[in-house]
């Protein structure tokens, strides 16, 4: 898909990077002010990865998240009024306040959900690509996973697993160059961690993570091979995180340099409307009006958000299993 | 208790009766990850064999602050940064530490000893008895357990009776600075794998600490406090939270004695029973999920002993729900015991029985 030149893809990638990065931007803002809960892990200046990869995909494949994942929900469409509700311990709520930030699911896009665990999702995105399989539909599965996750057992077993069975699996990892304080390029000697596929006999890829064109179309590639029963593609989109890993972080194993170099000259989204500006897809009003209708829609949610009820300890004994129906054959 | 008086028990500078220092040595304030910082400080700097790997513990300073600027003093050999891979942290404590040195390895929050779950239950726990004591595992590990801090299901368990149920494996849960660092430096004197799970509501409170090279033994419980009333044994946070509930029910004239485990495994039964037997009523308090968890241990401890004919009540558990931690703070709350849950038990224990 050309996203760069198409109006109304443009339009969308625009929209879908705009109400990542504002969403984000408010929920700093709630935190800072005290009236958010617990940590948060804030995507913010990666937000071309999970708009790009998902307008590879169709609304009935599977993604899995990360800690670091409102990003992924909100470009796999979920409602950001809900996921605001969620963090604001509202019943209203995808989780009814149950899970909090890093364990948003959304049925309604197959987004299996965020997940508090490093790599944690790489064997249920390999789980979903195997369901798929035998089932029979075409289904593929993107599992966004850190950089870091590449140094947990899970994520081996999950890659070994999916290139055996030839599963519709994508992994695509968001190189943010660190996990947490360690640095990629340190904890991996590899030229390029893309290199690693290698060892497990699927094909790696590596692209400009702040290139939405870029990364859509290098999902688009791995989700096409997956579709026609080829098997995983190993994806790595390099990328950078602007705030720090949590709120706990002090930044201290990085440079203030490091940090401005990336917002200044590599921030995804001033490099799409600057791309989509030069080719002559959208105007300055066209932009300035996808700003405005995200922040309209943010704020909305925001406010219905904070006036829900909040969520309530009633009924949590009742939560944990699923009710059972009788016999299932 | 109101959200504001909770926070400032959890964030306050005071630290609370009961849970001071142990007699012997000259004291100083300092907050529990300062006293685990003292303590690695002291056996690092002591023995060329004792070191610490774990994620985030160099630079960054741990996810808890616990190691601060250890790095800038020890170096990166002594403190080292791992990558984000537990089973690798303990399998490789566990290789160095039957080959001469002394690991102490941090896992950064105790739910993910679950990645580690191989290399501490079937290989750390079990070599010295497989091998038929040819081998030794002296290796520490240090994870921060419990609720309180938003971070939900994934990050707040209190997982002691997994441990608990490995034989081979000791298991301490420090209650105060004071033991934070006395059992870090216990623990490295054993030849045993020796799990201490700290808390982190704790670590940026600010006890009476000993100063110096100092020892709080493993395997003998503490007596916090003493009343003829009742016995409240309880582990982890949930000790202060008792030691706070007891003055309380000391002003509604209800004299409560506090136990403090320490030691999970090898548990100090004697301590326990002995002061069930001076009131006759037991109020077991954990944290942790109640179906299987170390305070039914206890409780059995208890009924199977002669302690068992001198109860006037049944042997009460106050334990956590059993549901996974959830994020919203009023939900976290509800779900474990708070020091106003305990007061009501224990009244109901003295004035029921
Ligand atoms: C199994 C496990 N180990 C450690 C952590 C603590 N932790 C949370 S995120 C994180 C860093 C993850 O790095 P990366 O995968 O690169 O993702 P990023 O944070 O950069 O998005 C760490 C160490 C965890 N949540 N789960
Ligand atoms: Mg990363």
């Amino acid at each position: 898909m050309q996203i760069v030149t198409d109006r109304s893809a443009a339009i969308e990638a625009l929209g879908t990077l705009w109400r990542i990065r504002r969403f984000e931007e408010a929920v700093e803002d709630l935190y800072g002010r005290g009236m958010m809960h617990g940590t948060m892990h804030l995507s913010i200046g990666q937000e071309a990865v999970p708009t790009g990869a998902c307008m590879a995909l169709r609304r009935d494949d599977y993604i899995t998240s990360t800690h670091r994942g409102h990003g992924h929900c909100i470009a796999k469409g979920a409602d950001l009024e809900r996921m605001m509700a969620e963090l604001l311990a509202k019943d209203t709520g995808y989780c009814r306040g149950r899970g909090g930030s890093m364990h948003i699911a959304d049925a309604a896009t197959n987004n299996l959900g965020a997940n508090g665990i490093v790599a944690g999702g790489v064997p249920i995105a390999a789980g979903a690509g195997l369901s798929a399989q035998m089932r029979g539909t075409d289904q593929v599965a993107v599992c966004f996973h850190g950089d870091g996750a590449m140094g947990e057992g899970a994520w081996h077993e999950g890659v070994v697993l999916a290139a055996m069975w030839k599963l519709p699996v994508v992994f695509l990892c968001e190189n943010n160059l660190y996990g947490m304080s360690m640095s990629s390029a340190k904890a991996f000697p590899l030229e390029q961690l893309s290199d690693r596929a290698n060892g497990y006999g699927i094909p790696g890829v590596t692209v400009d993570g702040n290139d939405v064109q870029a990364v859509h179309d290098a999902v688009e590639t791995a989700v096409a091979r997956a579709r026609a029963g080829e098997g995983p593609t190993f994806i790595v989109a390099e990328t950078y995180r602007w705030r720090g890993h949590s709120k706990s972080d002090k930044n201290l194993y990085r440079t203030r340099d490091e940090i401005e170099s990336w917002r200044e000259s590599n921030d995804p989204i001033a490099r799409f409307e600057k791309s989509v500006l030069e080719a002559g897809t959208l105007t300055e009003a066209d932009i300035q009006t996808v700003r405005d209708e995200v922040r309209d829609d943010l704020r909305g949610a925001v406010q219905r958000a904070a006036a829900a009820p909040d969520a309530t300890p009633e009924g949590l004994l009742d939560a944990v299993f699923a009710p059972t129906t009788g016999a299932a054959r | 208790m109101t959200m504001q008086e909770q926070r400032s028990i959890h964030e306050g500078l005071e630290h609370p009766t009961g849970l001071g220092a142990r007699p012997g040595a000259e004291t100083a304030e300092m907050t529990y990850a300062e006293a685990i910082r003292d303590a690695l400080r002291i056996a690092i700097e002591a023995d060329p064999s004792v070191f610490l790997m774990g994620e985030d513990v160099g630079r960054y300073g741990g996810a808890f602050g616990v190691t601060g600027t250890l790095v800038d003093e020890l170096g990166t050999d002594r403190i080292r940064d791992t990558t984000i891979s537990e089973l690798g942290i303990v399998g490789l404590g566990v290789g160095a530490a039957m080959t001469g040195m002394k690991p102490i390895v941090e896992i950064q929050f105790s739910d993910f000893t679950a990645q580690a779950m191989d290399q501490i239950a079937n290989q750390a726990a079990k070599i010295h008895f497989m091998l038929g004591g040819e081998a030794n595992v002296p290796l520490v590990i240090r994870a921060p357990g419990g609720s309180g801090t938003g971070a939900a299901a994934q990050h707040s368990q209190s997982l002691e009776a997994w441990f608990a149920h490995i034989p081979g494996l000791k298991v301490v849960m420090p209650a105060s600075g004071d033991d934070a660092k006395g059992l870090l430096l216990a623990a490295l004197d054993d030849p045993n794998p020796v799990m201490i799970l700290e808390h982190k509501l704790l670590y940026k409170q600010t006890f009476e600490v000993r100063t110096g090279d100092v020892r709080t033994p493993i395997g003998k419980a503490a007596v916090r406090r003493t009343g003829g009333d009742l016995t409240i044994v309880a582990t982890g946070v949930e000790v202060q939270r008792s030691l706070e509930a007891a003055e309380l029910l000391a002003a509604q004239g209800i004299q409560a004695t506090v136990v403090d485990p320490v030691t999970l495994t090898p548990l100090d039964s004697a301590t326990i029973l002995a002061e069930v037997v001076k009131t006759g009523r037991v109020l077991l308090v954990q944290e942790a999920v109640q179906t299987g968890g170390f305070m039914s241990e206890v409780s059995a401890i208890i009924a199977e002993s002669e302690a068992f004919v001198h109860l006037r009540a049944p042997i009460r558990r106050l334990s956590g729900l059993d549901v996974p931690i959830p994020y919203a703070p009023q939900l976290e709350k509800a779900v474990v015991p708070q020091v106003d849950d305990i007061v009501v038990a224990a009244t109901a224990l003295v004035k029921e029985w």
